[in-house]
């Protein structure tokens, strides 16, 4: 994918993520817990890129970005986040459990850990199958200390499973420094090489870097060699949960804070352009304009939609 | 009709379903090995080879999601697991995906992930290999549970299991599989949701689920020599419960016993209670009994066992007691609130 490509890529998701915090912030009308991935774009829409449409991704609790980086469709999740039928999960899944099968969007879900399982048994059925499809899955610093971690690289190490697992190291869980929970002189990447795993320490705000690892990685499990891990390190700017700043509450400093701000990855990306794309700021604010468009109207039309039957509460628990 | 065991019963399903429906993967730890699991997954083996009966690392936790990440993509795979104490450490992906994911992502997709778990009680098992889970199971909607007694059974649920778009746990009491019995050689389906009279009667219900229906049955053989017409009813299924034939018999016989491998206290037997105190509350002419091991976990020691594992004698004796207790007449107990005054 070109630079150009990626980076208005993750203008739509900067985009999409600031319209619906403010609205989130202001209306309290869409109520489901919401985790922001501004400030990581780049770890989301290189990946993606590098990924075709019957590959597959898993993400987590904060996984707006990657839903519409493999391109979910955003009107369904803004009408996810309202509660309505129209919603990707028809309002029964919220923020945390975001699907669309069609994009190869797999699944979201909120316990920590748990898809990079999920992601696997997918590359285990592939594998079966003998698709040369991938599975992605990503995940935080904070799911590398889970068991399942541990389980799911041993289990696609051993079987040479085509799955790539994407730690977006952003260095915090909840308030929660890295450093305060694993121990010194040791590395995510490192856990995943002593399984026998291809690992790699890439900068996650660098997206063509990322997008350039990615492609390699998607190479070498399509290829038959097994699974691929990529640690991205980025870095989240708002708080764990929620539409707000948590430097202001002294939940992290506030130097540290702008410190990323100053390598936002689509300023980057923008700079990096310049020299050889001298209209690209203009294009920039350009898609900017379009894109808090979109959102708006997305908006407009999620709440413009019904909200599920009550009398459906309980269609989806069996089959039928 | 041509008699099998349990365990060969649970292993002809496992064949014929998987030669019907290449997408069965039969999984867990050892499911290959000399002993086959109790000989229940032997046949498969010897069948299939390791590309379709594999033993698979100590991971029950990934393991899971796993299976529900494969299930969600076509394969269907059949997870065993030795004892169902080992399930704990696999309740995420059972509870938080499995029993959810339909629901959650509105009704697109499902995970049929099918799990076996081996229920080892007796010979010193001790707290954390002989405990039966289906209260546990029981609880999650999303779940099918099913707790076979009979190889007839233990066939048939299988065959629902193995066919279902909706996850299903199997629970198997290791006491149960040399237990012989007349067994169709053709794949024959047993739904979920739809108990069995193992034997009728007219003075008082038994209801019990897997080894406890065996128990029931040896207590009711007893009973009628005392002159006592008891009826068993075998769940077969913990999850759906058949409400129905529960309370049909109860309304007939006005007495209720329940017999359960596992703890009074927000269990199986207590959900039994539950629905006919809520449906057919008229119909007890005495109180219902549950028959359960005592509130400690499973000791080890034999005398000890023996205590705490209830069998036919305890049934028999419920049972006596509650036909007593209803001949009699049952004096009439003030509410413990009345008269009472302050301070609070």
């Amino acid at each position: 994918m070109e630079p150009r490509q990626l980076l208005r890529n993750m203008v739509r998701i900067r985009c999409a993520e600031e319209v619906i915090a403010d609205v989130y912030r202001d209306e309290q009308q869409m109520r489901t817990p919401v985790h922001f991935s501004i400030g990581q774009e780049a770890t989301a829409v290189g990946v993606c890129a590098a990924l075709r449409r019957e590959d597959v991704v898993y993400s987590g609790h904060r996984c707006h970005a990657h839903y519409l980086a493999k391109g979910g469709d955003l009107r369904a999740m803004v009408a996810e986040f309202y509660g309505r039928e129209s919603g990707c999960a028809s309002g029964r899944g919220g923020s945390v459990h975001l699907t669309d099968q069609e994009a190869g969007f797999a699944a979201s879900s909120a316990i920590l850990g748990e898809m990079i399982s999920v992601a696997t048994g997918a590359a285990w059925a592939f594998a079966r199958e003998g698709a040369p499809r991938v599975a992605a899955t990503f995940f935080g610093d904070g799911a590398s200390e889970e068991g399942v971690f541990h389980e799911s690289l041993n289990f696609a190490a051993l079987h040479r499973l085509p799955v790539i697992f994407v730690c977006e190291n952003n260095q915090y869980a909840l308030g929660s420094p890295v450093d305060a929970r694993q121990p010194p002189g040791t590395s995510i990447t490192g856990r995943a090489r002593g399984y026998g795993i291809r690992a790699e320490q890439v900068d996650g705000n660098d997206v063509q870097a990322v997008y350039e690892a990615a492609h390699k990685a998607a190479l070498h499990c399509r290829e038959g060699n097994g699974p691929y891990f990529l640690e991205l390190d980025t870095y989240r700017w708002r708080e764990h949960v929620g539409p707000h700043w948590d430097h202001e509450l002294g939940v992290r400093p506030r130097d540290e804070v702008e410190s990323w701000i100053e390598r936002c990855p689509i300023r980057r990306t923008t700079q990096a352009l310049r020299a050889t794309d001298p209209g690209i700021e203009d294009a920039v604010a350009a898609w900017d304009r379009e894109f808090r468009a979109e959102v708006r109207e997305a908006i407009a039309l999620a709440k413009a939609s019904p909200f599920p039957r009550v009398e459906d509460l309980l269609s989806g628990t069996y089959e039928n | 009709m041509r008699k099998l065991t349990y365990s060969q019963a649970i292993s002809e399903a496992t064949v014929q379903c998987m030669e019907a429906d290449p997408s069965i993967v039969l999984a867990g730890q050892s499911v290959d090995d000399h002993k086959g699991v109790y000989g229940t997954t032997g046949d498969a083996f010897a069948r299939f080879g390791s590309a379709r009966v594999m033993d698979i690392p100590n991971g029950e936790n990934a393991f899971a999601g796993i299976a529900v990440g494969a299930a969600s993509m076509g394969l269907r795979p059949l997870v065993v697991h030795t004892r169902d104490d080992f399930m704990f450490l696999a309740m995420d992906g059972i509870f938080n995906l499995a029993a959810k994911w339909r629901y959650m992502y509105g009704n697109r997709g499902s995970a049929p992930v099918v799990m076996r778990g081996i229920i080892g009680r007796g010979w010193g098992q001790g707290a954390t290999h002989s405990q039966s889970l289906q209260s546990l199971f029981g609880h999650f909607p999303g779940l099918y549970v099913a707790t076979p007694a009979s190889p007839a059974d233990a066939k048939g649920l299988l065959i629902s299991a193995l066919r279902a778009d909706t996850p299903v746990i199997l629970l198997e009491n290791r006491g149960l599989y040399g237990l012989e019995g007349e067994v169709p050689e053709e794949p024959v389906a047993v739904p979920f949701g739809k108990g069995r009279i193992a034997r009728a009667g007219d003075d008082i219900t038994i209801v019990a689920a897997s080894l406890m229906v065996h128990e029931a049955e040896r207590a009711a053989e007893v009973l009628a020599g005392h002159g006592v017409s008891a009826e068993v009813v075998d769940v077969r299924s913990i999850r759906p419960l058949d409400d129905a034939m529960i309370c049909e018999s109860v309304a007939k016989t006005g007495h209720l016993v329940v017999a359960d491998t596992s703890w009074a206290r927000y269990g199986f037997s207590a959900e039994v209670a539950a629905v006919v105190a809520e449906n057919v509350p008229q119909a007890l002419r005495a109180p219902v009994r549950r028959v359960t091991p005592p509130d400690c976990p499973a000791p080890v020691s034999w005398p000890l066992e023996n205590a705490f594992n209830p069998g036919a004698e305890t049934i028999t004796r419920a049972c006596l007691e509650t036909l007593r207790a209803a001949q009699d007449s049952v004096p009439e107990i003030e509410d413990v609130m009345a008269g009472f005054i302050g301070p609070y």
